[in-house]
């Protein structure tokens, strides 16, 4: 048993791995809606902007979000806005 | 830490009378007799100033010499136990030590108190951390920033509601309520076909909220699952509403505090509730069994969350169900249907047993479609105050049982496709027929439960799937114990 750890036993089949699987990136960006999330630190709208350009030069839609501050994981209603308005999201780290 | 192999070891505690009190016993033993261990449960520092006292304050070597009182005397030779002795005998410590005129001021006797490695909850404890329980599912580790229950929800172990981490312990503690090895595969279950071992039964009880004592019958529900003629394949990928059903029959029901009594098909009771879930998250998580995925109910039903309750056989003029399905009275089942919601039958109004008969039957006509006979099989689960009506009147099991077979008769004409405006309905080849809703063998089984005080009684209806007459069947199961 591993001391300091709460570890608990696995009630499946065991045949998908321990670790979860990350979702597949799409095959295609074609008619997909971006999400770009601006994560409230100094800068991240240039960043972004850069990025909003580039991905309207190639005819997708894009979103903009924003987190309040980059110092607290980002608003129920911003991750849910995400989630059903956007297939993709950007999450950009400018310093 | 290792046991010696030769010479005395004596377990104790400061929290215990007899221990303190034979202090001085120790201190002579230490001094003339064999090599001493004293294994302190409590308090690293009793008794004080003597050689040889261990540490045991994580119950490590209380666990592997399996005490249970405080002191316990054991001699060892060659690594061998040759003797041990409980609580405070003077003879029998004398003996055993080979020492004489022990202790020579204290009472001849004197009983000890219980270790501290069985206090309530301790051996499961100690099992999970030192024992060689022999769980052979993966483990899974939760970091220190996430929550256990959100990382159940987030791994999809959970049916919607939230799970109790099945953590070592716990899964022990649910293994200790059965004898059958945790390895052994209970069956194959479906839609994957994966192996369902007595332990991921226990895993995904724990899961439930089960308690250990449901586990013998947990495990005969799991197999009555999976009983060819149940064909749970079939039900838990179609998309009718339908998912299992238990209804569980004998003394066992009383004595882990099942309901079949006032609101016996709703909320509230822990045995009902957790046993009937557990068998769906074993459906979910060992079978793959996935809403939206393989189960492609259109509507589903809240039962597929947990559909389970036992029978009143309180009245012992009542043939129970285990009985009518052809088990000795007495024995302790569990009956698998496959079930949708329960729909309301009300009659305020019938006073006599024919006329009941006659009103069961038109709300049964209705289960599924009124025009569909011999298709979706049901439950009727009678209230009390309705039994009353047949019981005042003499009517046994097989009387009620045949006369609302009779009253659900009806004219193939009525019910061919087509008649009364209505395109559902059966072939018109068999217009000419007079035919019952149900089979009359297993398509309608009659429970008693429910409150003493409501001229209510229960409709469940059952899967299509039904149809098929030989191939789809409720299932009873005997539970081993």
């Amino acid at each position: 048993m591993t001391t300091n750890a709460f570890t608990m036993r696995d009630p499946t089949a065991e045949a998908a791995p321990v670790q979860r699987e990350r979702l597949r990136p799409p095959a295609s960006l074609d008619g997909l809606t971006v999400a770009l999330l601006d994560i409230g630190k100094t800068r991240s709208d240039e960043f972004l902007d850069h990025i909003d350009a580039k991905f309207s030069e190639r005819g997708l839609t894009v979103k903009r979000y924003s987190k309040p501050t980059n110092t607290r994981v980002a608003p129920v209603e911003v991750l849910q806005n995400i989630a059903t308005e956007a297939d993709i999201v950007v999450e950009a780290l400018a310093d | 830490m290792s046991t010696p192999t030769d010479g005395l070891i004596v377990v104790a505690k400061r929290d215990c009378p007899t221990c303190t009190l034979i202090e001085p016993v120790m201190r002579q033993l230490a001094e003339s007799g064999p090599p001493l261990t004293v294994y302190t449960q409590d308090d690293p520092g009793f008794p004080a100033g003597l050689d040889g006292v261990v540490d045991d304050t994580d119950l490590e070597q209380s666990f592997h010499l399996a005490i249970e009182t405080v002191p316990t005397l054991i001699r060892l030779e060659g690594g061998r136990e040759t003797g041990r002795r409980i609580g405070w005998h003077r003879g029998e410590w004398e003996d055993l030590s080979g020492i004489k005129g022990l202790g020579g001021d204290l009472p001849d006797q004197q009983p000890g108190c219980g270790s501290k490695s069985v206090e309530p909850g301790m051996p499961e404890r100690l099992m999970a951390r030192f024992g060689d329980a022999k769980l052979q599912s993966r483990l899974i580790d939760v970091s220190p920033l996430d929550d256990p229950m959100e990382v159940c929800f987030d791994r999809g172990w959970s049916d919607g509601l939230p799970v109790v981490p099945p953590t070592d312990e716990r899964v022990i503690r649910m293994l200790a309520g059965t004898d059958r090895k945790p390895d052994e595969v209970v069956g194959l279950m479906p839609p994957n076909l994966a192996e369902c071992t007595v332990e991921k039964v226990a895993i995904n009880a724990v899961m439930a909220g089960c308690k250990p004592e449901y586990m013998p019958m947990m495990l005969s529900v799991v197999e009555a699952a999976l009983i060819p003629e149940f064909t749970l394949h079939g039900l838990l990928c179609t998309t009718y509403f339908s998912g299992p059903v238990v209804i569980a029959n004998g003394p066992m029901t009383r004595r882990i505090g099942m309901n079949s009594g006032l609101n016996a098909l709703g909320q509230g009771n822990r045995a009902n509730l957790t046993i009937g879930r557990t068998l769906q998250l074993i459906v979910r998580n060992v079978g793959g069994g996935i809403p939206g995925d393989i189960d492609r109910a259109a509507l589903g039903n809240p039962g597929k969350l947990s559909f389970c309750f036992a029978e009143d056989e309180s009245d012992p003029e009542w043939e129970p169900l285990s009985v009518w399905r052809g088990f000795k009275p007495g024995s302790n089942t569990v009956t698998l249907f496959h079930g949708d919601g329960v729909q309301a039958f009300v009659d305020q109004g019938s006073r006599t047993p024919e006329e009941l008969s006659r009103s069961f039957a038109m709300a049964l006509n209705a289960v599924a479609h009124p025009k569909m006979v011999q298709g979706a099989n049901a439950i009727l689960v009678m209230s009390p105050e309705h039994y009353a009506v047949y019981r005042n009147a003499g009517w046994d099991r097989k009387r009620i049982q045949s006369e609302i077979h009779e009253a659900t008769k009806r004219s193939g004409a009525e019910l061919v496709k087509g008649a009364g405006g209505v395109g559902e309905g059966i072939d018109p080849s068999r217009a000419d027929e007079v035919i019952p809703k149900f089979w009359e063998d297993h398509g309608l089984l009659i429970v008693r439960a429910g409150g003493d005080a409501g001229l209510f009684s229960a409709i469940i209806g059952g899967w299509l799937g039904g149809r098929f007459h030989d191939e789809v069947q409720p299932v009873t199961m005997e539970v081993k114990e």
